[in-house]
């Protein structure tokens, strides 16, 4: 593997069983992602984007085929090493911002960094929330911010560990194009700044273009190759 | 470390956010009616143990023919119990002329350790309490030994070689009402005056005994000491030995307390189970969002048994708290019914109550918590994905694990244990199965019917699962109450059953056949009600089949020699019987025999048959469980007595339960009318008598100078208060145990709660009034109440009929209680359901769904 390739993967295939029989929802994907990239993966819905992105963050594992992140095998891996991997080197954005309601902004931002059990997470956390102008909103609870709002904690949470990969699932799906175009400025203002990859998914052509590369999946497959 | 520190930051940021409020709410509630129980329970029971040590002036005895051993004195004193001394033996006692055989006893300091003496200077006057016993130089002779000597207080007695000052008539002792096996009249005198009486020979059949009492835990640590000691010729005797009206009565009470506990208990567990539930539907999100963010299964696993310990000593804490508050006001508030000072809530109850609580919730919310574990990272991207089932055996293993030892130490009775776990996993299992086969069968019944009948069945039948585990929730909180309001209900009405208004407070034995039918007549003139009267002769068991009772008992090592020389049996029962191979005493000496067509109420055939009019004269024998028990015996054994002279060969014909709390005659070996006719026998009878002044007995006395007279007024009104103390505990301990119930029935509505938030808001969105939302959730949990009504109701009636007949009690179905329990069901679960829903129905649509 290239020392610049953050994120392979080869013949990655997910079947789930229905009541029809067995049904392919990724099949025989083959994928390179470079250091510092950003790659849109954009589709119909149904076209398999969400459960390729787990996949290649190792939330889910293929039926067949292999995904390296970060130079680990994660088909090699059980379910805690994946999440350490996940802990050390993935971030996260998602459509419904995946807030835990019983946490200030603040204390959400700090929880990766108080799993991986740094000192610093107080101060890493706000300045972080600082960043993405929240800094003066650390202790309100998500049910008393906008989605907006909510969606730039996800943001400052998935970026606070600086993580190799920033995944990120319809980041502006549940949010208005105003909204949505702010919070999509800031992604990659933030990526360009901590130099993180980004691999994101969506239906939102606006979104997608401002990619470095955008791969189109219908079916499953990727229509114009990964590599 | 990490852990607990991430643990201790979730827990307080969760707290603060008031989401473990509900949970510690309802553990705290649960975990405060099993210790308001327990405390009760505990204090009762304690009460009760007091009431009924008062038999044996004290909680416990150590008994021997010979000399006590130093060893044993020196145990009780080092475990810190109080002790004193009781010598007994039967001498003449000599007032000038006159002359009486009377049972000698001297005391020690401190007798009784429990109740009180009871003294008079006029015999068969109700006397006033004493304090202290006599002085040296002193004796106290009761009614009958005065009565029969003439003897007025200042007289002098002689007994043995020492001349003693009368300076009181004893009225009563709190021991005198155990075995009846004391015919003769009594003398109590200071232990110092015994050696100088000369009556203690190396010859002289005395029975030494050492008084104990202190706390149970002190009672069970000497008990355990003793059983380790080499076999002697001690033997330790408590109330159940000695008394078994009272024994019966007290255990009786006991186990219903205890079961009424373990209900608690178990309600707890489904509150803890419910409540758990919804713990982990709520944190699903959390935990695949945590696992999304590196954290490990082992983390979070710890993370979440770190969380829930502290919550469970929290709440252990509050709930405790809460327990002993309240059992504290109802203490208060039943102070007149209870009629005495309760003694304080133990420790023991404390710890007992932390470790049930802990246990339950490891044993009930583990399992759910094992799940929450596996929640796969994936949903945080599809929240339809749930975490795969936990398999049958890691799901049932902790909570029949907390189960069967809950039940184990609550009931502590092994064969009680066994049915109550049985018959708890049987009824978790039928409900389960039954009720996944009604919610079929409602499903089928959602086609047709008003909107909101359709709404609510749809509603019951979709979330087929939890319709399921809220069926098994509601049907085992109201079947155990159920179970347990029936027996209540039972075993109140055979106490009140057993002891009517005006049960028999006098025994009369030694009626000679001539005087019966005056006798008879004369205690009807002086107005008594007079029980059966029933022939009794003296027999001795010499062989068991083919075996000689000497045989039988040189075999058995320990055996106490001969108890007290006074003849053997009563017609409440004989002397003993008591626990540890003493049945063999039995066999030992006299036994007082009878014979009787009539087969009394309070005796119940348990195996063979009762004779007829046909089996007149027939060689055949029926016998009390008890002595069957003890020796061993089965149908169709040939026991052969020796009576007066003569050889009775007879065949166990049948064994008999004998309710000995009856107060009427009642006999270990009763033969058939007709086979020992001919031995010369007396009488014997009991009769509800209450003497215009002494002068009537002392009547009696004088008229039939043969005839020995027993007043049980004493021991029945302690049965009596035994009693009434019991069925007071019993209601108020019922109460704690409704107010468990009400707890299961709020966690288990609360776990639905979160999953209607989201399609009521839909449903108010698409225009549905308020009024059919409450109309639907009516129907809902209306249709939930009832199926588990029929439930509960079918399996509480089937219950109550077994554990009836394990605690002794009459069962009796009560149809009306079968419709009351299942209308009762449907109507507090739809209300439960209203109640707990009317937030949700409130809020405002876009609340949930924004």
């Amino acid at each position: 593997m290239s020392r610049d390739i953050v994120l392979r993967t080869e013949k990655l295939t997910r079947e789930v069983s229905s009541p029809e029989g067995p049904l392919t929802i990724v099949r025989d994907v083959n994928l390179e992602v470079e250091s510092r990239a950003s790659v849109a993966i954009v589709g119909p819905s149904g076209a398999g984007k969400s459960t390729l992105l787990a996949l290649l963050a190792g939330l889910d594992l293929p039926t067949s085929g292999k995904v390296w992140l970060a130079g680990s095998d994660l088909t090699l891996l059980d379910e805690d090493g994946r999440a350490r991997l996940r802990a050390e080197r993935v971030g996260f954005v998602f459509q419904s911002f995946q807030l835990i309601q019983s946490l200030t902004a603040i204390e959400n931002v700090m929880l990766p960094l108080e799993l991986a059990g740094r000192k610093d997470a107080t101060e890493r956390s706000q300045s972080m929330l600082e960043r993405v102008g929240l800094g003066s909103r650390v202790g309100h609870y998500p049910r008393q911010l906008s989605g907006g709002e909510q969606q730039r904690v996800a943001m400052a949470r998935a970026l606070v560990a600086e993580p190799a990969v920033l995944f990120a699932d319809e980041p502006t799906g549940n949010l208005d194009s105003i909204t949505g175009g702010r919070i999509v400025d800031l992604l990659f203002e933030l990526n360009t700044h901590s130099a993180t990859t980004l691999v994101l998914v969506t239906h939102d052509t606006a979104l997608a273009s401002r990619c470095e590369r955008v791969l189109r999946m219908s079916n499953g497959t990727l229509l114009d190759g990964g590599g | 470390m990490r852990a607990l520190d991430m643990a201790w930051r979730l827990l307080r940021r969760e707290w603060r956010h008031g989401e473990l409020l509900v949970l510690l709410l309802s553990l705290s509630v649960a975990i405060a009616s099993q210790s308001g129980v327990g405390f009760l329970v505990d204090r009762v029971s304690r009460a009760i143990d007091l009431q009924a040590s008062e038999v044996l002036a004290a909680d416990m005895r150590i008994e021997s023919a010979g000399a006590l051993s130093a060893e044993s004195e020196f145990e009780a004193q080092r475990l810190g119990l109080r002790t004193a001394h009781l010598t007994t033996l039967l001498s003449a006692v000599f007032r000038n002329d006159a002359n009486q055989l009377a049972n000698i006893r001297a005391v020690s300091d401190g007798y009784p350790l429990r109740g009180t003496l009871t003294v008079s200077t006029t015999p068969f006057t109700p006397g006033s309490k004493s304090v202290g016993i006599p002085a040296p130089g002193e004796a106290w002779a009761d009614s009958r030994l005065a009565a029969a000597l003439g003897a007025s207080v200042g007289d002098t007695l002689m007994i043995g070689a020492r001349d003693l000052r009368l300076t009181q008539i004893l009225i009563s002792r709190p021991d005198q009402g155990s075995g009846f096996v004391d015919f003769a009249a009594t003398v109590l005198i200071n232990e110092a005056d015994l050696a100088s009486t000369q009556l203690v020979q190396p010859t002289s059949r005395l029975t030494r005994a050492l008084l104990l009492s202190g706390e149970r835990a002190q009672l069970q640590a000497f008990r355990s000491w003793h059983a380790s000691q080499p076999p002697n010729r001690e033997r330790v005797r408590d109330v159940s030995d000695d008394s078994p009206q009272i024994g019966s009565a007290a255990r009786r009470a006991g186990r219903f307390l205890a079961i009424a506990g373990l209900v608690a208990v178990l309600l707890c567990a489904v509150a803890v189970a419910m409540s758990a539930r919804t713990y982990v539907q709520r944190h699903l999100d959390t935990v695949a969002l945590m696992k999304t963010l590196g954290a490990t299964r082992a983390l979070l696993a710890t993370i979440s048994v770190i969380q829930l310990l502290a919550l469970a000593l929290l709440a252990t804490l509050l709930g405790c708290t809460a327990g002993w508050l309240t059992q504290e006001w109802l203490v208060h508030v039943l102070q007149n019914v209870l009629q005495t000072n309760l003694p304080p809530p133990g420790f023991g109850t404390l710890f007992a109550s932390v470790a049930v609580a802990v246990t339950m919730l490891m044993g009930f919310a583990l399992p759910s918590l094992l799940q929450l574990m596996r929640t796969p990272a994936l949903r945080v991207l599809r929240r339809d994905v749930q975490p795969p089932p936990i398999g049958l055996l890691l799901a049932a293993l902790p909570a029949v694990l907390a189960l069967g030892l809950v039940v184990i130490t609550t009931l502590d009775d092994w064969q009680l244990s066994q049915w109550f776990f049985l018959s708890l996993c049987g009824a978790l299992l039928a409900l389960a199965v039954v009720g996944t086969g009604l919610v079929r069968m409602a499903s089928l019944l959602r086609k047709g019917g008003a909107r909101q009948w359709r709404y609510g069945i749809a509603s019951l039948a979709r979330r087929r699962m939890e319709s399921v585990a809220q069926i098994v929730a509601f049907g085992l909180a109201f079947m155990l109450l159920l179970v347990l309001a029936s027996l209540r209900r039972d075993l109140v009405e055979d106490w009140r059953r057993l002891l009517p208004s005006d049960p028999p407070n006098y025994f009369f034995v030694n009626i000679p056949t001539s005087d019966k039918d005056e006798f008879y007549d004369r205690l009807v003139a002086l107005g008594a009600r007079v029980e059966r009267m029933l022939p009794m002769v003296r027999g001795r068991l010499v062989r068991i089949n083919d075996e000689a009772v000497d045989a039988v008992r040189s075999a058995d090592v320990g055996v106490r020699e001969g108890r007290e020389a006074a003849p053997a049996a009563t017609g409440m029962r004989a002397t003993g019987w008591g626990r540890g191979g003493s049945g063999r005493g039995l066999a030992e000496r006299e036994q007082n025999l009878t014979w009787s067509f009539e087969l009394g109420d309070d005796n119940r055939i348990v195996e063979g048959r009762w004779w007829t009019a046909a089996d007149a004269g027939k060689p055949l024998v029926s016998l009390a469980t008890e002595f069957q028990q003890r020796l061993g015996l089965k149908l169709g054994d040939r026991l052969t007595f020796a009576v007066g002279g003569e050889t009775v060969v007879a065949t166990v014909a049948s064994f008999r339960e004998v309710k000995w709390d009856s107060f009427r005659p009642n006999f270990f070996i009763v033969f058939p009318p007709g086979l020992l006719d001919g031995a010369a026998g007396t009488y014997m009878t009991s009769a509800a008598f209450t003497p215009r002044t002494g002068s009537d007995l002392a009547q009696l006395v004088q008229r039939f100078p043969s005839i020995s007279v027993f007043n049980v007024g004493d021991l029945l009104a302690q049965v009596r208060a035994i009693l009434d103390k019991a069925v007071s505990a019993v209601q108020s301990v019922f109460l704690f145990t409704l107010l468990a119930g009400v707890t299961v029935l709020l966690a288990a509505v609360q776990s639905s709660r979160d999953e209607r938030r989201h399609e009521t808001a839909v449903m108010r969105v698409l225009g549905a009034a308020r009024r059919t939302m409450v109309q639907n959730v009516l129907v809902e949990f209306g249709a939930l109440g009832l199926l588990a009504g029929v439930l509960s109701a079918s399996g509480a009636a089937f219950s109550s009929y077994y554990l009836a007949r394990i605690l002794d009690v009459q069962y009796r179905f009560n149809m009306v209680a079968w419709v009351g329990g299942v209308m009762l069901s449907t109507v507090v679960v739809a209300l439960a359901g209203w109640l707990a829903m009317r937030t949700v129905l409130d809020q405002p649509p876009r609340t949930a769904l924004g």
